[in-house]
């Protein structure tokens, strides 16, 4: 199942969908990702401060693409359930802001689809960031680093 | 003639200052590169930016396309910068 919202979420009921879901699981695996404390300038600079994350995405396409990355991981691991949520909208330090699930018959095959997950949603599904500083407001650039981590699984 | 729609996001939409917007395109414009040089064209210099391959995606009906993809047949075509979700 794939979610796109403005929502929190909690994982404790995620997971016991998950579980619900996933008959004969072995493992489950989950993962959250938070918003990162902000950098804090230096007391009296004048850098502007982060005040907090806005994000946007493709209505449609968000979903899709989600939902193709999930089917790769199940073709290339044995994936008994899955379930991936991502939140738009404003979200501050320390925020939930993604949650990728994953259930299967052994561990290795739920921490790599997890990771794999992962690692695809953060290049090739259609969100943006936006920080707000005290300053004004900047896009987020995308990291060399998340491109180079789908690297490693091209010969997985 | 066929009715198009384009979209912008993000950074792409601040500086073009428009979401996007529904075009009638003429025959002969059937790659996305077609259509960006038609759009720099029809809306103005600031749509270069569209051509840039290096800082500008582009997705065709919702799929992830290149400037040689064709759009005959598309529904929507939307322009944006690389992804910073997660």
């Amino acid at each position: 199942m794939i979610s796109v919202t403005s929502d929190d979420f909690d994982i404790s009921e995620l997971y016991e969908r998950l579980r619900a879901n996933s008959n004969n699981a072995g493992a489950i695996t989950t993962f959250t990702g938070l918003v990162r404390e902000f950098y804090e300038p230096p007391v009296g600079s004048d850098e502007p401060r982060v005040l907090s994350l806005c994000l946007e995405h493709y209505p449609g396409m968000t979903e899709k693409a989600l939902a193709s990355i999930v089917d790769e991981a199940s073709q290339r691991w044995d994936v008994l359930a899955c379930e991936v949520v991502h939140r738009v909208g404003k979200l501050t330090a320390g925020d939930q802001i993604v949650y990728v699930g994953v259930a299967s018959t052994h561990r290795g095959d739920a921490f790599a689809a997890a990771e794999f997950i992962m690692d695809y949603l953060k290049s090739r599904a259609p969100f943006w960031k936006k920080q707000i500083t005290s300053e004004g407001e900047h896009w987020v650039e995308a990291r060399e680093s998340d491109a180079n981590a789908l690297d490693r699984w091209k010969g997985a | 003639m066929t009715m198009l729609k384009v979209n912008l996001f993000a950074s792409l939409r601040e500086t073009l200052g428009t979401g996007g917007l529904e075009l009638e395109l003429p025959e002969n414009v059937l790659t996305v590169q077609q259509l960006a040089a038609y759009l720099v064209e029809h809306q103005g210099a600031d749509w270069a930016i569209l051509q840039d391959a290096t800082r500008v995606l582009v997705a065709v009906d919702q799929s992830v396309a290149t400037p040689l993809s064709s759009i005959e047949q598309a529904q929507e075509v939307a322009f944006f910068p690389p992804m910073t979700g997660g």
